[in-house]
């Protein structure tokens, strides 16, 4: 069964004369996926994040995770934005703790806790590098350090969906090559499902598992394509013929897509 | 002489400045006395009746802090409502903003006439005219939590009152010391307005009187004092604020 279903769905902002996001959008994700959205700036690729999350409700169609229609903020979900917006008066770990204190599934036991928290939040630190920048506050990190620190935030409760809106569009060329491969670090040890919008082509296809184009607004899938790439990928695999290919073939799409 | 020294010294040197340029300006116009007196005057005024001055200047600095204080209470409560809810915001800040634009002058007589002479209408006063600012101000630092941030928390299931007390209350703490320093001098204004009106003891009763009896310097000891109680209720939130909110003050640029 595939994790998150939607079938036909249809997203209209501000009431029924309002903007239509997305128009007959039919996606499935299976368990485990890396999937990436691309498409041009405006063509409801965030919505379907929110939709997915239990943010928005939809219009029509329907929209499920484990096959039950989503109806409101789901268990299992950790979200990432471009702006990394950790709390100036937190530190590094209490920042990454934060899901845990306010979450539905654990915040009546984290008092109790808070060891096992703390030490699960200090692996994903581990991890991602940041393990001795625990205790600095926000504004001591470099803008890459803390979209590292928000992915650890994303993923503290252990979410089995990590729905990540242009996570690193923000940073410099380096700090951005440098976070994918972390990322992609912290999917490979853990497995969880990821749903990745980005307009980076780049970045989509050194990621994803599959990479769906949506077209302009309203947004639907216009087309869908398996990256079968082997793993880890790395820098050098960027510059290989057949990484190269995709990107062009991609970038090729969207640019019917704008014109259409 | 370097920058931290210089930046030190430069208030006192603006403010001796000041009084000098006056000094001079009054004995060398020959302005009279009863129009305006030199600041020499009011300092001597001030040493004369130092006793007079200091009983008259606590009362009204204990009349300030308690309306003060009831504005902190009260600009905390209805800023929280006014920056978590959207409909306490459409219902009260139409009414807040007319509120706060009436000329507090124009409110003492009618709390005379329910409170009668003394130090309720001062406190009532100060309390009136400063409790806006605070309003706002939390209202503001609570209403303007990232959409995204908000987003991440209530994927998560969080309640509202959580995303409150763990986010937007600390995130409006830097808005709410500010306002201190804002609503503390506005107080000032207040009490001593109302003690000019309606009083019976106080900085402003101790003015009303002097000017009534052409001793002007003393009126303007009265205000020199006035001035320094300000400067100094300022100076000690600025304080708090760096204390309690140095977070929000650090600079952005990174140590890595």
């Amino acid at each position: 069964m595939p994790l998150i279903e939607a079938e036909r769905v249809a997203l209209r902002y501000g009431g029924p004369a309002g903007t239509l996001a997305l128009e007959d959008f039919s996606l499935t994700v299976e368990p485990g996926e890396f999937t990436a959205l691309v498409g041009p700036s405006g063509c409801g690729k965030s919505s379907f994040l929110k939709i997915v999350a239990g943010l928005h409700p939809i219009s029509a169609g329907i929209a499920r995770l484990h096959g039950v229609p989503i109806d409101g903020p789901q268990h299992g979900i950790g979200m990432a934005f471009q702006n990394a917006t950790l709390l100036p008066w937190r530190t590094t770990l209490e920042n990454v703790l934060l899901p845990l204190e306010v979450s539905r599934d654990h915040r009546a036991t984290f008092r109790r806790k808070r060891r096992e928290h703390e030490a699960r939040a200090m692996a994903l630190l581990r991890t991602v590098g940041l393990a001795e920048f625990r205790d600095h506050a926000p504004y001591q990190l470099s803008g890459g350090m803390q979209q590292r620190a928000n992915l650890c935030r994303a993923l503290v409760h252990e979410p089995e969906i990590l729905l990540l809106d242009e996570p690193f569009a923000a940073l410099d060329a380096f700090t951005r090559e440098e976070l994918w491969g972390v990322l992609q670090d912290l999917w490979l040890e853990r497995r969880f499902t990821v749903v990745l919008v980005t307009h980076d082509l780049r970045e989509a296809v050194f990621l994803a598992d599959r990479i769906h184009v949506v077209s302009q607004r309203p947004g639907r899938i216009v087309k869908s394509r398996v990256v079968d790439l082997p793993r880890p990928r790395t820098l050098a695999t960027t510059f290989e013929p057949a990484f190269v290919d995709i990107v062009h073939e991609l970038r090729d799409e969207i640019s019917r897509v704008r014109r259409a | 002489m370097n920058t931290t020294t210089r930046l030190a010294l430069a208030p006192w040197i603006a403010t001796a400045a000041l009084l000098l340029l006056w000094e001079v300006g009054c004995r060398v116009f020959a302005v009279e006395e009863f129009l305006l007196p030199t600041p020499s005057a009011a300092l001597a005024a001030l040493a004369q009746y130092a006793e007079a001055i200091w009983h008259n200047a606590i009362f009204t600095l204990w009349v300030t802090l308690l309306g003060f204080a009831l504005a902190v209470v009260f600009g905390l409560v209805l800023g929280v409502a006014t920056g978590a809810s959207r409909l306490a915001y459409a219902a009260l800040y139409p009414m807040l903003i007319g509120f706060n634009s009436i000329p507090k002058v124009a409110i003492v007589p009618i709390l005379v006439i329910w409170f009668g002479i003394g130090a309720v209408p001062a406190v009532l006063t100060a309390f009136l005219i400063s409790f806006f600012p605070i309003v706002v101000n939390v209202a503001t630092g609570i209403a303007t939590l990232e959409p995204e941030l908000e987003d991440v928390l209530r994927s998560l299931g969080a309640r509202r009152s959580d995303i409150l007390l763990k986010v937007g209350l600390p995130r409006a703490m830097p808005y709410f010391f500010a306002s201190l320093k804002v609503a503390i001098t506005l107080a000032f204004v207040g009490s001593v307005i109302s003690e000019t009106i309606a009083g019976n003891r106080g900085i402003g009763y101790l003015m009303l009187q002097a000017s009534s009896s052409f001793r002007v310097p003393l009126v303007f000891a009265g205000l020199i004092v006035v001035a320094v109680m300000g400067i100094g209720m300022y100076a000690l939130f600025a304080w708090v604020e760096r204390r309690m909110t140095g977070w929000a003050f650090r600079g952005q640029t990174p140590i890595v």
